[in-house]
């Protein structure tokens, strides 16, 4: 990428330090911290029911049973599962591509337009920065309902298409990557600013706007409070709410257990989202750093 | 946090037609704004509206003006879920970011063996989802086939207890920590890496070590990352909601339905149908979290200035 982050330094120190392995075994051992909890999901995802309660938590059992449990998990109670996870993509391509899209818009537009307003726009939505989504999860929810919107993918998506921080991240990284000699240019070419924007302006913000899409994925993809309030009819589930579901019908009356499920679930709930932060990486890594320049 | 006359600095010099007024923007910032005044203007002030109302079995809705809220302000459940996030506040966030800093220091150090490594294993976590992480921690916390009830079998007795009502607010807070300490490293290891090679050139000049450059150097250059990190952690406290929801069905009787203010409030709508007084405890809550987040930000740019 020709147009990253903005002059950041090369080296990083002018003669290269010795590596310390003190310091290597300290972080080894936050890393282990951070990786096994998913290394006994993987364990464990891979046990029977009966195995998960006879065999060693942090080891496999005899009984390999990973396919079987993720076979099972697609077929339980006619698939509902494959449907929360269509429902998760639904929520996650329409929320967060929605959210993305608006927030790059917004955010160019604050950067490079000087307009009657700007200064309100601005106190608004840095305001909005200190509301979480989930304090105004009841609001929302009663508002909604009084609309009809419950029990509609509506109700996950519109409030997932708000992202103040993904803004505030374009409109940072807007000022140094795009020079506003080329927006003349064009001007002078007559090209209209949406079409500057969507053939030019576009490609120059790419590593932002793959850093805002990804904390946006993982905000819809994650989503758990709004869902939980606004679905009463499991059809509409995203995976969160399914398979916590899952897990509460193992108290109770007409207890049924099936935790095997639930784990193999979580694993599969788990990996695509981690997929995208791993190959996507250079993108995002590169847009963070652009964002805390100006902090 | 970037305030608008910086940007307003950062703008191009106006042209000859200055005092023409230009609309231009409002093309891109229009549709954010219409579903932001839907999904999120709209339910504040509709939250605003229920507040000052209650509905009562007989007589029906009624204008009560401030009575909802002085309500909430002499509820004792909401001051008990209150001091739970307050001590959550003050105990895991430092732990939190003082490990995220740590990590931080360490892998932008260049002394560490596979950085790239520990940068990407570090921030895994995140990308977990909250319920994911819950189940899955709630599991290795418990009795049946966890990996605590492994420990306790190995020591010989009931030792560890993540679900005592002393060791609860632990438990919630390790699961926090577990999630989020890799993506503060990454905001604090993103603000590292902004700092220009010829510092560090001028302080080795000045035979300056490693202690005095993360003293004299990095520190400064970390205040605004810090800063961003610190209200981010503090809103993400207050409105503690997944974690012990999550894990109320494993421990019943610790957890209340009104541990912490985002569940009371929840719990008001859901179970209890009164979404009048519901909206109070919301927006009381909102308040006191903006409140604090905004004092941070002003004692956080202030020190700044010094």
């Amino acid at each position: 990428m020709a147009t990253t982050a903005p002059a950041r330094r090369k080296a990083h120190n002018p003669r290269n330090p010795r590596k310390s392995v003190a310091l290597t075994v300290m972080l080894s051992i936050f890393a282990l911290y951070s990786v096994i909890p998913l290394f006994w999901l993987v364990v464990n995802a891979s046990k029977t029911q009966a195995g998960l309660f006879s065999s060693f938590g942090l080891w496999f059992d005899g009984d390999f049973a990973l396919f079987q449990n993720i076979a099972e998990t697609f077929t339980y109670r006619d698939g509902i599962f494959v449907r929360w996870f269509a429902n998760t993509l639904l929520y996650v391509v329409v929320g967060a591509g929605g959210a993305t899209l608006l927030a790059t818009l917004a955010g160019y537009g604050l950067a490079k337009y000087r307009f009657p307003g700007r200064r309100a726009v601005f106190a608004v939505v840095l305001g909005a920065i200190a509301i979480p989504g989930t304090a105004l999860a009841v609001p929302t929810f009663l508002l909604f309902s009084q609309l009809g919107l419950t029990n509609t993918p509506w109700a996950i998506i519109i409030p997932s298409l708000i992202s103040p921080f993904g803004l505030y991240l374009i409109w940072v990284y807007t000022i140094d990557a795009v020079p506003t000699e080329i927006l003349e240019a064009a001007r002078m070419d007559g090209a209209s600013e949406l079409r500057t924007f969507f053939t030019i302006s576009i490609k120059l913000l790419s590593p932002g706007i793959v850093t805002v899409l990804l904390f946006t994925v993982v905000a819809t993809w994650n989503n758990y409070f709004l869902p939980l309030i606004m679905l009463s009819d499991p059809t509409w589930y995203p995976l969160t709410v399914g398979l916590n579901q899952w897990n509460a019908q193992a108290t109770g009356v007409a207890a049924q257990p099936i935790y095997n499920l639930v784990l193999a679930g979580s694993l599969i709930t788990v990996i695509p989202i981690v997929l995208a932060f791993l190959v996507l990486q250079r993108y995002w890594q590169s847009g963070l750093s652009a964002g805390s320049v100006k902090q | 946090m970037t305030t608008p006359s910086i940007a307003e600095a950062q703008l191009p010099p106006s042209s000859a037609r200055k005092d023409r007024r230009d609309w231009r923007g409002w093309i891109f910032v229009g549709p954010f704004l219409v579903v932001f005044a839907f999904a999120f203007l709209a339910p504040v002030a509709y939250a605003l509206y229920l507040s000052v109302f209650r509905t009562r079995l007989v007589g029906g809705t009624s204008f009560v003006g401030l009575d909802n809220y002085i309500g909430v302000l002499s509820d004792g459940q909401f001051w008990e879920g209150f001091l739970h996030v307050a001590l959550f506040l003050v105990v895991q966030v430092p732990i939190m970011l003082i490990l995220a800093l740590i990590a931080a220091l360490a892998i932008d150090s260049a002394r560490l063996y596979a950085s790239g490594f520990f940068r990407i294993v570090l921030f895994l976590p995140y990308a977990v989802p909250a319920v994911v992480a819950v189940l899955m921690w709630g599991f290795m916390y418990g009795d049946n086939f966890g990996l605590v009830s492994n420990l306790n079998d190995l020591i010989g007795a009931k030792v560890i207890t993540p679900f005592a009502r002393d060791w609860i607010l632990a438990s919630i807070g390790n699961i926090v920590t577990w999630q989020f300490v890799g993506y503060n490293m990454l905001i604090f290891y993103s603000a590292l890496r902004t700092i220009p090679g010829e510092l560090y050139e001028a302080a080795e000049l000045d035979g300056a070590g490693s202690f005095r450059v993360i003293r004299s150097i990095k520190l400064p250059a970390l205040r605004g990352a810090i800063v961003i990190a610190t209200i981010f952690s503090i809103i993400g406290s207050f409105q503690l909601f997944n974690e012990p929801n999550i894990l109320k069905p494993l421990a019943p009787n610790v957890i209340t339905t009104f541990f912490t203010p985002n569940m009371y409030a929840y719990n008001l709508s859901f179970a209890g149908q009164q979404y009048n007084y519901s909206a109070a405890v919301a927006i009381v809550m909102g308040v006191i979290t903006a409140v604090i987040a905004y004092v941070v930000q002003l004692r956080g740019s202030r020190k700044e200035e010094l």
